[in-house]
């Protein structure tokens, strides 16, 4: 099974605009009959849904921020009747109240279809064995795993995070084929792997779904070689629906955005304009088939680009650049605009470098500090203290040429970083306290 | 000839080293000779134990990295002028020294010397050549 819904994956562009023209009106007409909210924004810029005639009108329609979210906690987004939402997650955003959001029974099955798309892109069919290590529970990750993969038939080994070691022994005793969680937990599996001196010939494994958290191309090579498999980065967020938002296929040159269900658009964050097809800048989606909870130009904050190719894999769908950063998870030092992400890839083109750091940012007077802590691993170290400076010197010299800012280097024990089995916390920043 | 070292990567934090032993001492590790080279950021420290295996398999189990070198024990006199002797026999060859470091072995008017070089077989040899005391790994450990 090469496609899992073929029709909507490998239509041509023309039948994909009238298909998102369709949808977007009649979720326009839904949002402004049933959600005060969306209504008084829209009146507030003397919008009415007549005005949004095709798709090329998405950008006349006001953006959603998290914010609209909060303030209108916990319902009052629903486009629907809470007696027709069958299903709620939430999301703990790092600061402020949760975000809830809902589903419907069709929803559910939108949510499905479009993890199974991503499920089938790297092989999965009724044959394999999922095993989903996300965490279950009000996050989307696993149960949207879960459905998708249920959907295609496959067998599901509903494992949720944690408890590394009786993980490990369930994939080599139930033959795990296919493994879904954030790529920092599968690094931490290898990790333990290790330990047990299990190798990964002794399991069945051979792909991966990774995502909730930005990775880097090396952290993909390392969870490749190390358990033998093809890895690809999923995309997606509760506010539009869970992962399955958008999936990279086997070519892993961007993510298939679904955009039957999810519209994107690439904005300046700064100025809000919609920048052209390539461009860098913060991704935006539009929900046109959800029920219960619809979004319409939802602000990301995650930084992308769009490109309208069609892929080797035979997909028309636009697909999305992996993220590299955040627009506010952005961090400007002394002036410079620094991505985490950069400093990964900096520290992971070492090769020697186990990707376990932590940027910590201070304000000492005026001046803003850098310190990156790299964790030590085996194949780093050395008796010699001159090697390890050497280390330390090399790794500072390349983060001054990448960023244009000089960094403290730390080496630091292993297992000094904190370590989550879900998303890892890789930046301190002391400048707000 | 040649007596395996341990090297254990501490950040200087307070009490580090004290865990380090204590760990080693729980399972009946004896150490012989211990020194310890340090930054201001962080040290490394270089460990002669008993039992140099198990206590590498110990630590690297506790979540500590170490790592396991070669290096070799010399004795020389203790009075002055003995270690320099020593070195020039190195430098004559052109063995280069990575690091070294001396301890108090049992008889009182010898000192003991541990030496990094990058080629350990040659150095033995040329030092025995030249009559000085290479120590087998043996005796090291019983130390
Ligand atoms: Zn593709």
């Amino acid at each position: 099974m090469k496609y899992w819904n073929e029709k909507y994956e490998c239509m041509s562009r023309d039948e994909m605009t009238s298909v998102q023209s369709e949808r977007l009106i009649k979720t326009v007409n839904r949002i402004y009959n049933n959600v005060p909210h969306y209504r008084e924004k829209m009146q507030k810029i003397g919008l009415e849904p007549g005005d949004i005639k095709s798709i090329e009108d998405l950008p006349k329609l006001p953006f959603t921020n998290k914010q609209d979210l909060r303030d209108t906690y916990p319902y009052g987004l629903f486009a629907e009747p809470l007696s027709n939402v069958v299903r709620l997650h939430a999301s703990s955003g790092t600061t402020g109240k949760q975000i809830v959001v809902g589903y419907t029974h069709k929803d559910l099955d939108s949510w499905a279809d479009a993890m199974a798309r991503t499920l089938v892109s790297v092989g999965t069919n009724k044959d394999s064995f999922v095993h989903n290590a996300y965490g279950y529970g009000l996050f989307t990750g696993a149960l949207g795993v879960h459905y998708g993969a249920e959907k295609i038939g496959a067998t599901v080994i509903p494992i949720s995070g944690g408890n590394t070691k009786r993980q490990i022994q369930t994939m080599k005793d139930f033959g795990s084929t296919i493994l879904a969680c954030t790529p920092s937990y599968a690094l931490f599996l290898i990790e333990v792997m290790e330990e047990m001196g299990i190798k990964k010939e002794e399991l069945q494994l051979k792909a991966g779904v990774f995502g909730a958290e930005p990775w880097s191309l090396n952290m993909r090579s390392e969870i490749e070689e190390k358990l033998g498999i093809l890895a690809i980065d999923i995309y997606g967020l509760s506010e539009i629906i869970g992962p399955g938002v958008s999936s990279e296929c086997s070519c892993k040159s961007g993510l298939h955005v679904f955009e039957d269900h999810f519209v994107p658009e690439i904005i300046n964050p700064e100025t809000l304009e919609v920048l052209p097809p390539g461009s860098k800048g913060e991704i935006v989606f539009s929900t046109i088939t959800k029920e219960a909870f619809p979004v319409l130009r939802y602000r990301t904050r995650d930084i992308s680009s769009l490109n309208y190719e069609t892929c080797a894999c035979g997909r028309t769908l636009v697909r999305m650049n992996r993220v590299t950063g955040r627009s506010d998870d952005m961090l400007i030092i002394r002036g410079v605009n620094v991505f985490p992400s950069q400093i990964e890839s900096v520290l992971l083109n070492f090769g020697e470098v186990a990707p376990h750091y932590q940027l910590i940012v201070d304000r000492i007077g005026n001046l803003d500090t850098l310190e990156v802590w790299v964790e030590m691993t085996p194949v780093l170290f050395s008796d010699e203290v001159k090697k390890l400076e050497d280390i330390e010197r090399r790794i500072r010299e390349e983060i001054d040429f990448i960023l244009g800012i000089s960094a403290k280097i730390k080496l630091v024990e292993p297992k000094t970083i904190e370590r989550s089995e879900g998303k890892a916390k890789r930046v301190i920043d002391k400048r707000n306290l | 000839m040649l007596v395996k070292q341990l090297s254990v990567f501490l950040e200087n934090k307070l009490g580090r080293l004290a865990e380090v032993t204590k760990i080693l001492g729980e399972k009946d590790i004896d150490i012989s000779a211990l020194s310890i080279a340090d930054t201001t950021d962080f040290g490394i420290l270089r460990l002669i134990v008993n039992k140099p295996e198990e206590a590498e398999q110990i630590l690297r189990e506790n979540g500590i990295a170490v790592s396991c070198t070669n290096v070799i024990a010399i004795a020389v006199a203790d009075k002055p002028g003995a270690l320099a002797k020593v070195l020039q026999i190195l430098d004559n060859v052109s063995i280069g020294i990575e690091y070294l470091y001396a301890f108090v072995g049992k008889n009182k008017d010898e000192a003991l010397v541990i030496i990094k070089v990058e080629v350990p077989e040659k150095a033995v040899e040329t030092l025995e050549k030249s009559g000085i005391r290479v120590l087998s790994s043996n005796e090291v450990y019983k130390l």
